[in-house]
C-alpha cells in the first residue's frame, strides 16, 4: 500500500513537471523540469525492480540530455517566442 | 481551432496506446504463464545462471543472447557521433576558445579536480562489474563522459585530444567485433559472438566468459564517443543574436 501511494505521488509529480515544461516560456526552467521528469522516472524504475534501466535513465536523462540542452540554450535564445509573433517579426524585418 | 484539433488527435492516439497497454497486462499471472513467453523467459533465466554463470540476467541477454543487437546499437551511436562531427566541422576553426558566460569560481575548479577521478572510478567500476551488479558498458561510459563534462565546464582551457578519442573508440570497436569473430573459430557451434572462454564461478569478477571483455570495450567506446560529442558541442560558438 505504501509502495502504491509512493508510486502514485511520483507519477503525479512527473505529469506536473511535464505540464510545467510545456507551459513555461523560459526555456531554461523548462529544461530543468524535463530533467526532473527523468529523475523521478529513474526512481520509479528502481522501485519497479529495474536498476539497470534506472542507472541508464539517471545518467543519460538527468545529466547528459539536460546539459546538452542547457548548452544549446546558451548558444541560442532563452525565452520562447510565440509562433504568430515570430511571423510578425519576420514580416517587419522584410 | 488548431489547438482543439491537436488535443483531439492526441486524445485519439492516447486512447489507442492505453488500450494496447491494458491488453498486455504486464505482471499478470496470465502474462507470466503465457505459453509463448514462458519457455523463452525460463530458458534465459536458467542458461544465465547454469551455463554462463552471470549474476545479472539483463547483461547476459544484452551481451550474449542478443549480442548482435548490441553491436548494432554501438554502430548507431558511432554513426550519430560521426554525423554530428561532420555537421559541426565547418565552424571548427574556433577550437580552443570556448564561449563562456562567466568563468567558474575557485570552489568549482578545486572541487571538480577532486571529483573527476572519483567519477571516472565510479564509471569504470560500473562497466567492469556489469555482469555482477546493475549497470554495464553504456552506463559506465556515460558516467565517465559526465566526468569529462565537469572538467570542461570548470576549466576554460581544458581540452581533449580528438585523435586520442578516435584511437580509443576504434580500438574498442575492433575489440568488440574481434571477440565476436573469435566465436567463429573457438566456439563450440562456431557462431558470431559465441562464448569461447571458461564461464568460471557465479558471482566471481572473472566469470561469464567473454561478457566482461565486451562490456569493457563498450564502456571505453561509449565514453570516448560521448566525450567527443560534449567537446564538439561545447566548442560550437553560436552566432550571438539580439
Amino acid at each position: 500500500m505504501i509502495a502504491f501511494i509512493l508510486i502514485s505521488v511520483l507519477l503525479v509529480l512527473m505529469i506536473a513537471a511535464a505540464i510545467y515544461a510545456v507551459v513555461q516560456k523560459d526555456l531554461l526552467y523548462a529544461v530543468i523540469a524535463t530533467g526532473i521528469i527523468s529523475l523521478v522516472l529513474s526512481i520509479l524504475f528502481y522501485l519497479l525492480q529495474a536498476p539497470d534501466v534506472a542507472l541508464t535513465e539517471a545518467t543519460i536523462g538527468v545529466a547528459l540530455t539536460t546539459i546538452i540542452f542547457v548548452i544549446t540554450i546558451r548558444n541560442t535564445e532563452r525565452m520562447e517566442v510565440e509562433a504568430d509573433k515570430e511571423e510578425n517579426i519576420k514580416s517587419t524585418k522584410k | 481551432m488548431k489547438k482543439v484539433l491537436v488535443i483531439l488527435l492526441l486524445a485519439v492516439v492516447g486512447f489507442y496506446i492505453s488500450e494496447t497497454f491494458f491488453d498486455i497486462g504486464f505482471g499478470n499471472s496470465h502474462f507470466v504463464n503465457n505459453e509463448v513467453i514462458k519457455p523463452v523467459k525460463d530458458t534465459y533465466l536458467q542458461q544465465t545462471v547454469q551455463e554462463l554463470k552471470v549474476a545479472n540476467t539483463v547483461t547476459s541477454i544484452v551481451v550474449n543472447f542478443r549480442g548482435f543487437d548490441t553491436l548494432g546499437e554501438v554502430t548507431v551511436l558511432f554513426l550519430s557521433v560521426t554525423a554530428l562531427g561532420s555537421i559541426l566541422y565547418k565552424r571548427r576553426h574556433h577550437v580552443g576558445d570556448r564561449s563562456v558566460l562567466f568563468s567558474a569560481s575557485s570552489i568549482v575548479t578545486a572541487g571538480s579536480k577532486l571529483l573527476f577521478p572519483a567519477i571516472v572510478l565510479l564509471g569504470t567500476y560500473v562497466f567492469i562489474h556489469g555482469h555482477l551488479s546493475p549497470g554495464g558498458g553504456f552506463q559506465g561510459g556515460v558516467i565517465i563522459a559526465t566526468g569529462f563534462l565537469l572538467m570542461l565546464l570548470a576549466y576554460e582551457n581544458y581540452s581533449v585530444s580528438h585523435t586520442n578519442l578516435a584511437i580509443v573508440e576504434s580500438l574498442a570497436g575492433v575489440t568488440f567485433a574481434g571477440v565476436g569473430l573469435l566465436g567463429f573459430v573457438y566456439g563450440e557451434q562456431g557462431t558470431f559472438l559465441e562464448n569461447f572462454l571458461p564461464s568460471g564461478v557465479l558471482n566471481d569478477l572473472f566469470s561469464g566468459g567473454v561478457i566482461p571483455i565486451i562490456y569493457i570495450a563498450v564502456g571505453f567506446k561509449v565514453a570516448a564517443e560521448l566525450t567527443g560529442v560534449i567537446y564538439t558541442v561545447l566548442n560550437e560558438k553560436g552566432e550571438q543574436n539580439g
